[in-house]
């Protein structure tokens, strides 16, 4: 079947790295067509040179997230009916990173905020014990349950104005991450985690703006689990249990 | 922002807030009952009462704002967290300083 190619709609993407331009292409308007659709039919039939980041197509790997219209969005879930504005889209690469060229930013920053939160599982048991018995139904579970799903978009990060003001910041990924940590009955790296999560560019900076909670494409709560680190931190403080 | 000035911040707020609503009676009652300024001063110097109240109360306004400037000098004002720290101790110290010298006026006789 032939898609029918009724309209177009004009995208202005970024070109080059953080002193680069929008360069503007039309675009045909296809049915159910993605932002990440888009962004590849730039590619393919008007200019090969374009640097975009994208693996799985179906919101499971985090790698596609762009800033389209001003927010950050994961594109290949994004539908171009809903975001586009009077029939244009801007498509940039996600804020609050450098840029490595047109569409890619530099995860690097982020992933090592990550560690710094440390976001690791620390094993308290060996290969040779019996497997963990977790319950599902367990209040624990329930918490890190909430906050698991995260795919490492970077949406969040992109979205946060606390990023933007203070580069110390850790950021709302990285301290969700944390907390599903806290709340898994297996680890054993609670003491030090509480203590880098507590530190100078920890979970007390965030303001709860919430726009981490708003735009999550997983729909998770990141400024939730960031108000749950301010309270368990706050409580090991207090008890002098913070190293 | 870490966890002990996040403390500091948030306990020196809920101490404020009785603080601040028996501030704000005391200066309707001042301004309704027609006090003059001598009256007042009659009724604070050489009150043990009011001069820890205000004491307390300047203390507190010092902690909670010192370390609300550092926040705001680092986000808005792109100052690195060791500069932040010598707008805190700064503002800190003149709040202080004229917050006691306040106190001193209306308490001492």
């Amino acid at each position: 079947m032939t898609p029918e190619v009724a309209e177009t709609v004009e995208v202005s993407l970024w070109r080059g790295r953080e002193d680069g331009r929008y360069q503007t292409f039309t675009v045909p308007l296809r049915q159910s067509q993605t932002v990440l659709d888009i962004v590849t039919w730039v590619q393919r039939h008007a200019d090969p040179t374009l640097s975009y980041r994208f693996a799985c197509r179906v919101g499971v790997c985090g790698s596609c997230a762009m800033t389209v219209n001003g927010k950050p969005r994961w594109t290949c879930r994004t539908h171009v009916s809903k975001v586009v504005d009077d029939g244009k889209l801007e498509i940039g690469p996600l804020a609050n990173l450098p840029v490595i060229k047109d569409l890619t930013a530099d995860m690097a920053p982020f992933f090592e905020k990550w560690q710094k939160a440390e976001g690791r599982f620390v094993p308290s048991q060996t290969r040779a014990d019996n497997l963990a018995v977790v319950s599902p139904e367990s209040a624990e579970r329930r918490t890190a349950d909430a906050a698991i799903e995260c795919i490492n978009c970077g949406v969040c990060y992109a979205a946060c104005d606390t990023v933007r003001w203070n580069d110390s910041y850790m950021g709302p990924a990285a301290l969700n991450r944390a907390w599903t940590l806290v709340n898994d009955v297996r680890d054993a790296g609670n003491r030090s985690r509480l203590s880098a999560v507590a530190s100078d560019g920890g979970c007390h900076n965030c303001h709860s703006h919430q726009s981490c909670e708003q735009l999550c494409p997983a729909n998770l709560n990141p400024t939730a689990s960031i108000a749950g680190l301010k309270r368990r931190t706050m409580q090991a403080y207090i008890k002098g249990e913070l190293g | 922002m870490n966890v002990r000035l996040y403390f500091l911040q948030r306990a020196t707020a809920m101490l404020m807030v009785p603080l601040i609503i028996v501030h704000v009676v005391v200066i309707f009652y001042a301004t309704r009952r027609g006090l003059s300024a001598a009256e007042i001063l009659s009724r604070t110097r050489g009150s043990l009462g009011w001069a820890t109240y205000y004491s307390l109360f300047v203390i507190a306004a010092t902690v909670h704002a010192g370390i609300g400037v550092r926040t705001v000098s680092i986000e808005w004002g792109g100052l690195r967290p060791r500069s932040a720290d010598a707008v805190m101790w700064g503002m800190g110290f003149a709040l202080l300083v004229l917050g006691l010298r306040a106190v001193t006026a209306v308490v001492l006789a």
